[in-house]
């Protein structure tokens, strides 16, 4: 039977004639490849997902001292309008002991890192230890030692620029990317 | 040999009874002349633009596009895409299209609200049910457009016909009804449609790209033919273009195997 | 052909393997050291071609499923979806929906190839009557599938064919609701439809390994008829022989079917199915997909009571029947020559059998009118006599030629043409 394997057996490696091989090999690889790419591409988030990607929100609407939730990306947002005096602890409890240390004034940065406002403090909804929602002011029930929000599944408390303070949560409450589109409206998620 | 000639019967057989089996009129069609058509056919933006505003102006109070987002307006290769904007939902042209309109929606606490349009809407449809819909159009629905030139023999080409096909007179044997008119590219003769693209039905933006486009009744019938097939099936640019690459890949692929085939091959007698 | 594996495992790990679990061995034996016949020409590559295909559909069927929504109101809008909003939904819905038409395409070169060359003949009968069974299951997830975008076409064609089987006495009718799960065609039809059309092909795969194995063991047929005597001077290993030429072939099928993908998707279709479903509206003219339009022709010739059997009912069976005959062709052919290429008349009888074939798909096609209720009558009676009665008849009354004392001969005629044994040079290819 004459030699039928795809390299010459007498010589080493790949000969010059089995280039052609070789080649047709990588081009099946190549389509291969092709073929894959939107297998696995269309998994990710569709065009209807990625146009809610981001919402605007007139903070004109949410009075001093109160909070609401908004659904963002699937999840709630906490927009809180801050107290005077809400600041002002939060800027005193800078030097406290923090488990995720972070300034107050960092707590309300836009996305590109200029600052914000001071009094909205805009936080995903979502407890840095297991996920559940913390209550905070305007609800029903114990806002925790500091003021801020209380975590009832576990016991964490958040003071009132959302750091961890007490409890098993790992880090403070995540802020989202947002920006200032004008004074009183907020592109959250950019 | 005798396999040729029997397709050949057979296609013969099967475009002569083509009309017979078409979901539209028994007139030849004209041709939209899209620059669309073909394994190369590309959109003209601004023909797009202005047969968006056509279905706006014209075609909206009565048929809805349940299909369409406005910010499909702002996709690649659709009416108002910009480069600088890729993301369709940040697309000025987009936003300003979308809250010109009023979209009906429930706030947090569960209460009717009108609101401006964001593009992530729809577009909002013109009845609020089917049954509305037959009601005020003597008794049958408007269609839906969004996938209309998929949904009629000759696509485009039907749609330019429809629009233009007025106006010839009732050939013996059809009675036209009240509200009704005769159109021969409509599937039956009889639409409950009466003509509605006329000269300088709309006025189109005295733009660069409209120079020496006058709104006449053929000029709006290409427009609105252009945009339903763009709405149809919006992503027809990238298609035909992937489909040069792929079938390029392949025909090159083709040749390697068969010099990878010819190659072994060779050393045996078969 | 399956002798003994000749299968020698190189590195510790595949010792440690074939002695735990010989899966490299198999493949090895399956496909690449696998003895195949020198001289199968192009029409043996289709095979190779529908393996590609069942994988193709079900990868683009399981990731179009991620987004597909079975409800009756939102169906359609979720078609919508794919193609418009899901990251390249566009294509992988024009993959799929082009895909099942290439697939049957496809699967007919195969049938008729068998036909051709007898490969249904003695030892294979149980490998024909796996392909039929394979077949069979084409054409209900075929059928289901098409039901899934909720179109016009997809809930009549729903309705007319399932309607059909209440024309089977005394059980239909019972049989039909229970199909439906309703009075009629709708939700829960629609679902149990999308759930069977994701199990099936893979049972088709299930019933291809048999198929493969059934193949294996006597062999790959040749275009000859002849068995394999000889292996070393008559056979080549599977690869790289006919992996390579497999490969070619469908590089170059998928260049057709990639034309249609990108150029053409809904060029085989029917545009009725992008209406939405409309139970109160019915299509001026219900065609099922090009594929099923010979079977269609069949069901509609049969428009008259039979005796006692009414004509729906003779309708569905002889639809069925149509398909299930292919089960008995291996006895239904009387003729010891296995290939048409010795068999002059039997030969003219196929290719009769093609074009009436096609004619019927044509008759399908047709709107039920004159003159195409006659030429579909008198098609479907040609369909049934070359399985009845040309082929059982042809065996004892045709005078074939000699066929090639064997595949070495076929390709080295020998010097001695007394005729003996040896017919023309046979140009292999």
């Amino acid at each position: 039977m004459s030699d039928t394997s795809l390299n010459s057996a007498h010589e080493d490696g790949p000969t010059r004639r089995d280039m052609i091989h070789v080649a047709t090999g990588a081009m099946m690889v190549g389509g291969g490849a092709m073929v894959a790419w939107p297998l696995v591409h269309q998994m990710n988030p569709a065009a209807d997902t990625l146009a809610m990607a981001s919402i605007e929100f007139d903070l004109a609407t949410v009075p001093e001292g109160s909070q609401v939730k908004v659904m963002w990306r699937g999840s709630p947002v906490f927009i809180r309008h801050r107290t005077a005096a809400e600041i002002e602890q939060a800027n005193k409890d800078d030097t406290a002991t923090l488990r995720d240390p972070e300034a107050n004034a960092n707590r309300t940065k836009q996305a590109d890192g200029s600052d914000g406002k001071a009094q909205y403090l805009i936080m995903e909804a979502s407890c840095t230890h297991a996920g559940c929602i913390p209550v905070g002011v305007g609800e029903n029930g114990y806002l925790g030692a500091f003021g801020g929000w209380f975590c009832p599944c576990h016991g964490s408390h958040y003071d009132t620029a959302g750091r961890i303070r007490q409890g098993p949560a790992p880090l403070n409450l995540i802020v989202p990317k947002y920006v200032y589109l004008s004074d009183t409206v907020v592109k959250i998620g950019v | 040999m005798r396999k040729l000639l029997t397709l050949s019967l057979i296609s013969a057989a099967i475009f002569g009874a083509m009309p017979a089996l078409a979901n539209t009129g028994t007139a030849k069609l004209m041709s939209a002349e899209g620059s669309y058509e073909g394994m190369f056919g590309r959109f003209d933006r601004a023909q797009l633009q202005r047969g968006f505003q056509i279905y706006k102006e014209v075609c909206a109070s009565c048929h809805s596009m349940n299909e369409l987002h406005f910010r499909n307006l702002g996709e690649k290769y659709g009416p108002f895409y910009s480069p600088e904007h890729a993301n369709p939902n940040e697309n000025p042209v987009v936003k300003a299209i979308a809250k010109g309109y009023v979209i009906a929606d429930v706030d947090a606490s569960g209460n009717d609200v009108e609101r401006p349009g964001l593009p992530s809407d729809r577009f909002p449809a013109p009845f609020a049910s089917d049954a509305q819909a037959k009601a005020a159009n003597g008794g049958v629905a408007p269609p839906d457009l969004s996938v209309i030139t998929k949904a009629r023999m000759g696509g485009a080409d039907y749609i330019y016909s429809l629009m233009m096909g007025y106006g010839h007179a009732v050939p013996h044997g059809v009675t036209v009804g009240a509200g009704k008119s005769y159109n021969p590219y409509f599937a039956g003769g009889v639409i409950g449609m009466a003509q509605q693209l006329t000269d300088d039905r709309v006025t189109y933006a005295d733009t660069e790209a409209n120079k020496g486009i006058k709104p006449t009744a053929a000029q709006e019938s290409r427009d609105i033919a252009a945009f339903l097939q763009w709405a149809s099936d919006p992503h027809q640019t990238e298609r035909k273009a992937a489909g040069l690459g792929v079938m390029l890949f392949l025909f090159v692929f083709a040749l390697f195997t068969w010099f990878s085939y010819q190659s072994i091959w060779r050393k045996v007698e078969h | 052909m399956s002798g003994p594996s000749k299968y020698i495992p190189q590195s510790g790990l595949e010792k440690w393997l074939d002695k735990r679990l010989p899966i490299i061995r198999f493949a090895n034996d399956t496909l690449i050291d696998f003895p195949t016949p020198k001289n199968l020409n192009y029409w043996w590559t289709f095979g190779g071609i529908l393996a590609i295909f069942l994988i193709l559909q079900i990868l683009t069927g399981i990731v179009l499923a991620m987004h597909y929504v079975a409800h009756v109101d939102f169906a359609f809008a979720s078609v919508a979806h794919i193609m418009r909003d899901v990251n390249y939904g566009w294509l992988l819905r024009n993959m799929h929906m082009v895909g099942a038409s290439f697939f049957f395409f496809a699967v007919y070169v195969h049938i008729f190839r068998g036909l051709y060359y007898g490969s249904y003949k003695e030892p294979r009968e149980v490998l024909w009557g796996l392909g039929v069974i394979i077949f069979l299951l084409m054409v209900m997830t075929a059928f289901m599938g098409y039901v899934l975008p909720w179109g016009q076409m997809s809930f009549w064609a729903a309705k007319v064919i399932t309607n059909l089987i209440g024309g089977i006495p005394f059980i239909g009718e019972t049989i039909v609701t229970w199909l439906w799960g309703g009075f009629s065609v709708g939700q829960p039809t629609l679902n149990r439809f999308y759930s069977l059309h994701y199990l099936l092909p893979f049972v088709i795969l299930g019933v291809v390994i048999l198929h493969v194995w059934a193949l294996h063991v006597p062999g790959n047929n040749n275009p000859t008829g002849v068995e394999v005597q000889d292996v070393e001077k008559e056979t080549v290993p599977f690869h790289p022989y006919y992996t390579v030429k497999d490969g070619f072939a469908i590089v170059v099928f998928l260049m057709v079917y990639a034309w249609f993908v990108f150029y053409g998707p809904d060029l085989l279709g029917h545009p009725d199915n992008y209406i939405p479903a409309n139970p109160q509206v019915t299509p001026a003219h219900i065609v099922p997909e090009w594929y099923f339009l010979p079977f269609y022709a069949i069901l509609r010739a049969i428009d008259f009571d039979i005796f006692i059997i009414p004509a729906k009912f003779g309708g569905l069976a002889a639809m069925l029947g149509s398909i299930l005959i292919l089960l008995a062709v291996p006895w239904l052919d009387t003729s010891k020559i296995k290939s048409m290429r010795y068999r002059p008349w039997g030969r003219i009888a196929w290719f009769v059998f093609l074009a009436n074939f096609i004619l019927l798909g044509v008759c399908g096609f047709m709107p039920a009118e004159a003159p195409w209720t006659y030429v579909a009558k008198a098609a479907t009676f040609v369909y049934f006599a070359y399985f009845l009665i040309v082929l059982p008849a042809l065996g004892v009354i045709e005078s074939p030629d000699m066929p090639p004392k064997s595949i070495a001969d076929s390709i080295h005629p020998k010097a001695d043409k007394s005729g003996a044994g040896n017919p023309v040079n046979v140009v292999v290819k």
